[in-house]
């Protein structure tokens, strides 16, 4: 029987004992949106989910996704299991795109649950589907959830609606630390990461982010209980990986300790760039907020569609399910 | 966006050791250009990977691209490892392949073969005939 | 003030010429040079190296060969002799390029195929026998591995009799552009350069006609790159190599000598001419004026030359002749020091018998025939022909001044940083695909695809089959040589290899040349290298 013919419900109840087609399959699902999706939403709430979703975001030619990848392979090392959501943007004149991250990943991580997203006309450089989808992924157990996008314009304020912990990757002598500032990017960084540190301009890179982060803190922009840490990395010999894996933790434990841990309430599901959050206010916003499951067709009729929601029971196979993290792993 | 909006997504592959990726790299742009989502895998891939890579994108179709002859070996070998992994999803073979080849990789199961020289139009018509069958 | 033309003719009195009558089919007498200078010979040998150019020697009749088992290729290599080649190209298979034996998992489906499966050096003798390797010159085709099979070539020149330093020869061993377009890489770019400075070092001291290194722009052609793109990325992967060596401490006076090219000739006639002696003006230039080479061997471009595989079409493929033939009379006219000609169903499958004659066939018409041969140079002076050379030249000088950019003055390290960002495998896809959309939009007319296609569905059924024996075979063989041989003496061997990587003041040729005497395996110590060099994984450019 192919998969395809699976219902949402059944799809789920696969998904949660780690099988990763049926996550592949319902990953779509949220990709496209309506009935199907919805109802997924729905029967995902019931699901207890406080993976870590760390987005990691930057210019493109900074080398985030062999650092991404490098991270990832220290998260597998670490007993964790990883999934990344790695977007790219699709072609403004064809709709189509040419998805190459996945093999970037897998040559370093051939474990990781890996999905390639394009944008598919979000203007924001994020796939409108990622917040679902990351839902979705911490909910069938992996974690961290890992997006990697592609760094242009608005793409740092959608990643922040959708991340814990948001790694803003620079590269030196690009005048990325520059280029950060005037995106707006010192406001979402949770950590900043100067990559190929082993290049000239490395350090000034660094004395860039620095002097713009006491700027902006004596202008009071920003949330004054964290610090983000800059990195130095050079990914290609891996070396620095281990600090930014340490970074990312400090960042998870901060979260628990200042109370906005774990997100509670309804999962902020699909969203529209409407729905996005404009600023980054506090983290409790970010993924806490008492929005109901939202998809595309649902924003515009909630009346209509509301005959087509189920009960919540009809997931009842999920009900206090349990489980097990280490059988996500791929053998 | 329904079902029938969403881009088809396509894995890209070599198997194996062969490294000439002229061709693939061309079928990429051309099926980005007709609006689908190429998975490019490149080359030096497995059937194991490819296998996981089907799974974890929902794909549509798989193109794999040979020019060392390999195609009686290697063909079905992929096709017996979408088997054991449940998956019915359409293969399709581009490169040289002598005619008398094209009725055995049929009867294996191989859903297409595109040789070289063959048209943007033709191989886009190709995917689309493959994935969504008349 | 010397006279130019006086001074040539002074080499040329002096060069030993070909017995033939020097005039044209209807008996009309000919000079060996029309036009000016700088002659043929003369720096910066624009108009070919040598003064007295094909009236000399013709180019080397070198066909590359390879297919199935040891045994099988030598028998092709045998009857390539017998009809008239005058030099032996080995082609290898799949694994074997890329440093695996046949019963590797990464073997399935590709042992013999694409070329001669060489797993140690029992093959190696197979492949050779009864050739007497002190007559013939022999071209390797290999890159990652090319240590190895360098190593198993002069053991079996030592088993047969032949020291070393007779042994004539090339092998292609040029890493750089594996990395832009072959992809038969195993470790990354740097480690494997070492191993291909230690072997310039090691024939340089002891296998002086042997060129070390073949700098091939032909992969880059087939890739998809232009004509300038192809030109220009070759000579940057030469100077690289050149500054590799020279930080190495080698004369470039000693090494500049046996280095050797490998370019493609496409179909665009006059493009190609203009390449090919841009070529050497190019490298002249580059190699006195940049890298301070005084004897002028050092300065010289030599070169051979292949027809482009991947302007062959399946349909109608008897018309691929036509092609072959007038992409090889554009390497004779460009002055190319030796040449392949495909055959006509390499589109479909490796060549069959009867095809590989006729290709080797057509090289002896256009030399024996057609009288091309006859006048040195003989478009030299054609206006448009200058033209095209100086324009190939232009194009490349913009790319050479990119990369020394890119590399703050060193080509090679502006080559590193091309390859590391992805440089030339983006410009490579980017003119691959420009040139499918043209054929596409029926701009570009190829005959038979896009053009003229009546016809298309006549195949010749008669093409070569690799039968699936040859994997068999080869496995059983590996299985008997490991036997036979002393487990001990390749463990102490690989050792001794490791132990050599590790050190970089170590030359690594004769420790692999005692790995493969003990019958370690190509993969066996493609892998214990492996060990301390790494694995390359590349980021692909699409």
């Amino acid at each position: 029987m192919s998969i395809r013919d699976l219902s949402v419900d059944e799809l789920v109840a696969r998904a949660v004992e780690s099988d990763r087609r049926a996550v592949g399959r319902l990953l779509s699902i949220v990709e496209r949106g309506g009935e199907a999706a919805d109802h997924l939403a729905e029967c995902l709430q019931q699901v207890p989910t406080d993976g870590h979703v760390i987005g990691i975001t930057g210019s493109p030619g900074a080398g985030k996704s062999t650092m991404g990848a490098h991270l990832v392979a220290a998260f597998t090392a670490a007993g964790r299991t990883p999934a990344v959501l790695a977007v790219d943007p699709s072609s403004p004149l064809t709709g189509g795109a040419i998805l190459g991250d996945r093999v970037r990943m897998a040559a370093v991580d051939t474990t990781a649950f890996i999905r390639s997203v394009a944008t598919r006309g979000h203007a924001g450089g994020l796939a409108l589907a990622i917040p679902g989808g990351a839902r979705l992924l911490a909910a069938a157990g992996f974690d961290p959830v890992i997006i990697e996008t592609v760094g242009v314009g608005q793409v740092e304020v959608d990643i922040t609606a959708a991340a814990d912990t948001t790694v803003v990757v620079v590269a030196p002598g690009m005048g990325d630390a520059v280029q950060a500032n005037k995106a707006g990017l010192l406001e979402v960084a949770d950590i900043f990461v100067v990559n190929k540190a082993d290049l000239p301009g490395a350090n000034d890179a660094r004395r860039d982010l620095e002097l713009m982060l006491e700027l902006s803190h004596v202008t009071g922009q920003e949330d004054s209980s964290h610090r983000p840490p800059i990195v130095m990395v050079n990914s290609l010999e891996g070396d620095g990986i281990a600090a930014v894996h340490e970074a990312v933790d400090a960042h998870h434990v901060h979260l628990i300790e200042s109370g906005n841990w774990p997100p509670a309430g309804a999962p902020v599901f699909a969203t529209s760039s409407a729905a996005a959050p404009n600023s980054r206010s506090t983290y409790s916003s970010r993924r806490n907020s008492a929005m109901t499951p939202l998809s595309p067709s649902s924003m515009q009729s909630s009346p209509a569609t509301s005959h087509l929601r189920r009960p919540p029971a009809s997931c009842g196979s999920l009900a206090g399910h349990e489980r097990h993290l280490s059988s996500l792993r791929r053998p | 966006m329904s079902d029938d909006d969403a881009p088809i997504r396509v894995v890209l592959a070599k198997l194996g050791l062969d490294g000439h990726d002229r061709g693939i790299k061309v079928v990429a742009r051309m099926l980005r250009d007709a609006g689908m989502e190429v998975i490019y895998l490149g080359l030096r891939q497995t059937t194991d990977s490819i296998v996981a890579a089907v799974e974890q994108e929902d794909a549509d179709a798989i193109g794999l691209s040979m020019h060392n002859a390999g195609h009686l070996t290697l063909g079905p070998a992929m096709l017996a490892a979408l088997d054991a992994a449940d998956l019915d999803i359409p293969l399709i073979i581009g490169g040289i392949v002598p005619d008398p080849d094209l009725p055995i990789l049929e009867a294996a199961g191989v859903a297409a073969v595109l040789g070289p020289g063959a048209s943007s139009e033709e191989v886009v018509r190709t995917v689309r005939r493959v994935v969504k069958p008349a | 003030m010397s006279d130019p033309l006086a001074e040539w003719r002074s080499h040329y009195d002096d060069a030993r010429l070909r017995d033939v009558p020097f005039e044209t089919m209807s008996g009309v007498p000919l000079d060996p040079v029309h036009g000016d200078g700088p002659y043929p010979g003369e720096y910066p040998f624009t108009r070919g190296l040598h003064a007295g150019g094909y009236r000399s020697r013709l180019w080397t009749m070198r066909m590359f060969a390879g297919f199935g088992t040891a045994e099988d290729t030598n028998g092709r290599f045998k009857e390539l002799l017998r009809a008239g080649g005058t030099g032996l190209s080995t082609a290898f298979d799949m694994p074997t390029l890329m440093g695996r034996d046949s019963d590797s998992p990464w073997a399935l489906g590709e042992v013999g195929r694409a070329g001669v499966a060489v797993d140690t050096l029992s093959d190696m003798e197979d492949l050779f026998a009864d050739i007497d390797l002190s007559g013939v010159s022999t071209s390797m085709t290999i890159n990652g591995p090319a240590a190895v099979l360098m190593a198993m070539y002069v053991a079996v020149g030592e088993k047969s009799g032949v020291p070393r330093a007779q042994l004539a020869g090339t092998i292609q061993n040029d890493i750089l552009k594996e990395y832009q377009a072959q992809k038969e890489y195993i470790y990354p770019p740097r480690p494997s350069m070492r191993i291909v400075t230690d072997m310039v070092k090691f024939t340089t001291a002891e296998m002086p006609k042997w060129h070390p290194v073949s700098i091939s722009g032909y992969h880059i052609r087939e890739a998809g790159s232009t004509a300038a793109q192809e030109l220009a990325f070759t000579l940057a992967n030469g100077f690289a190599y050149v500054e590799a060596a020279i930080a190495a401490g080698e004369d470039i006076n000693e090494f500049g000598k046996r280095l050797s090219f490998f370019f493609n000739s496409h179909t665009d006639f006059f493009e190609e001419i203009g390449k090919f002696r841009a070529a050497r003006r190019i490298w002249a230039r580059w190699m006195k004026e940049r890298y301070g080479a005084t004897d002028e061997r050092a300065m010289m471009c030599r070169f051979h030359t292949q027809t482009a595989g991947v302007s062959l079409t399946a349909q109608q493929p008897e018309i691929n002749i036509a092609r072959v033939a007038t992409q090889a009379l554009a390497a004779a006219l460009g002055g190319t020091q030796s040449l392949h000609t495909d055959s006509y169903d390499e589109a479909l499958a490796l060549p069959s018998e009867k095809a590989v004659r006729i290709a080797l066939r057509t090289q002896q018409i256009i030399g024996h025939e057609t009288g091309v041969t006859n006048v040195i140079d003989p478009l030299g002076g054609a206006p448009f022909v200058e033209w095209m050379t100086d324009e190939m030249e232009r194009q490349a000088e913009a790319i050479f001044a990119h990369l020394d950019k890119l590399g703050n003055g060193s080509i090679l390290e502006g080559v590193y940083a091309g390859i590391e960002s992805g440089y030339f495998m983006g410009e490579i896809a980017d003119s691959a695909y420009r040139f499918e959309r043209e054929v596409n939009a029926g701009r570009r007319i190829i005959v038979g695809v896009n053009e003229f296609t009546d016809g298309d569905e006549d195949t010749d059924p008669n093409l070569l089959r690799i039968d699936h024996t040859t994997e068999d075979y080869q496995r059983k063989r590996l299985d008997g040589v490991k036997k036979d041989r002393s487990q001990e003496a390749v463990d102490t061997a690989l050792a001794t290899v490791i132990a050599a990587a590790e050190d970089p003041t170590v030359n690594l040729m004769p420790p692999i040349i005692d790995a493969v005497q003990a019958y370690a395996t190509e993969e066996e110590i493609s892998m214990a290298m492996e060990t301390v060099f790494g694995t390359y994984v590349e980021t692909a450019v699409i």
